[in-house]
């Protein structure tokens, strides 16, 4: 039987085209936080919600053993389911120190917000305009990025943060 | 006098409207390579979403930091993945991506060329 060089030449640009397909449609590049692991947090400067001369920069979490950086706002629902775990974190686990930065949210509500549901950061900082958060690779909110002493990334949770999440923060920082 | 006021105000505002007409096509050429990563299909350009909204104030930041064009997608590429920006740049990667194009079309001028040598050869025969 004779086979054409032409046909040989189709034939494997289609299977080379249904591989490529079908590993295209394995990636899932939609929220993908994996190249943010183990990468250093940018230089930062957070002012401080209700007092503008305070602020904290990226040296200042060096002095502590792990961070956990947790972007929220009074308008965001899953925040307020989150709230818990954090206040659960702040009680439990003394060597993680919560920073909290309140992003684009009104100072009032944001304040109103803590009053309620109680305040488990040691510093809350205000991200009135957004911009803090890309430095940090944030898509929306709630958001919350686990740093060590290195201010080296453990892991970054998007969403509200559930008890698996929670269980694994403290698995973590064990 | 009061012409020469006329004339000296008519060319900061000729310069002003051009620089600015300038910054704003070299913004709209970024925000247009940028993907909306919370949107269906939109480049940040076409979105009105936070996220959008908030990569365009940091883009006009850097570009007024001095920053080029490619300093702003290394940045956000390091913060989001090379997935943000719609014409990834040149690695070992993607270089496949890169270079299909050109293999593809040697492939068919080869292909082509046999075709029509056997085509001339069976006409002559």
């Amino acid at each position: 039987m004779k086979i054409s060089i032409s046909k040989i030449i189709i034939f494997t640009f289609v299977i080379f085209f249904l591989l490529v397909f079908w590993r295209g449609l394995k990636i899932n590049n939609n929220y993908d936080t994996k190249n943010l692991i183990g990468k250093k947090i940018s230089k930062f400067q957070l002012i401080e919600i209700d007092n503008n001369n305070r602020y904290i920069s990226e040296e200042d979490l060096k002095q502590n053993k792990y961070t956990l950086i947790n972007f929220f706002a009074s308008w965001c629902a899953p925040c307020r389911s989150e709230h818990k775990y954090l206040v659960n974190l702040s009680k439990e686990k003394k060597e993680i120190k919560i920073i909290g930065i309140n992003f684009k949210d009104k100072k009032n509500n944001a304040i109103n917000f803590l009053k309620e549901l109680g305040n488990p950061y040691n510093f809350v900082g205000k991200d009135s305009e957004g911009k803090i958060s890309i430095l940090f690779g944030i898509y929306g909110i709630p958001e919350s990025i686990l740093v060590d002493n290195n201010l080296t990334v453990i892991k970054k949770i998007v969403g509200p943060i559930d008890q698996i999440q929670y269980d694994e923060i403290l698995k973590l920082t064990q | 006098m009061k012409i020469n006021s006329f004339l000296f105000l008519a060319c900061i505002f000729f310069f002003t409207s051009t620089y600015s007409s300038e910054n704003k096509t070299k913004l709209l050429k970024v925000y247009k390579n940028l993907r909306c990563l919370v949107c269906q299909g939109q480049s940040i350009a076409d979105s009105n979403s936070d996220f959008a909204v908030t990569i365009k104030l940091v883009v006009q930041d850097q570009f007024k930091e001095g920053k080029t064009e490619d300093d702003i997608y290394k940045f956000l590429a390091s913060k989001y993945g090379e997935w943000i920006v719609y014409q990834p740049t040149f690695s070992k990667n993607n270089f496949l991506l890169w270079m299909l194009p050109y293999v593809t079309l040697i492939f068919g001028a080869v292909i082509i060329f046999f075709l029509v040598r056997k085509t001339k050869r069976n006409k002559v025969n």
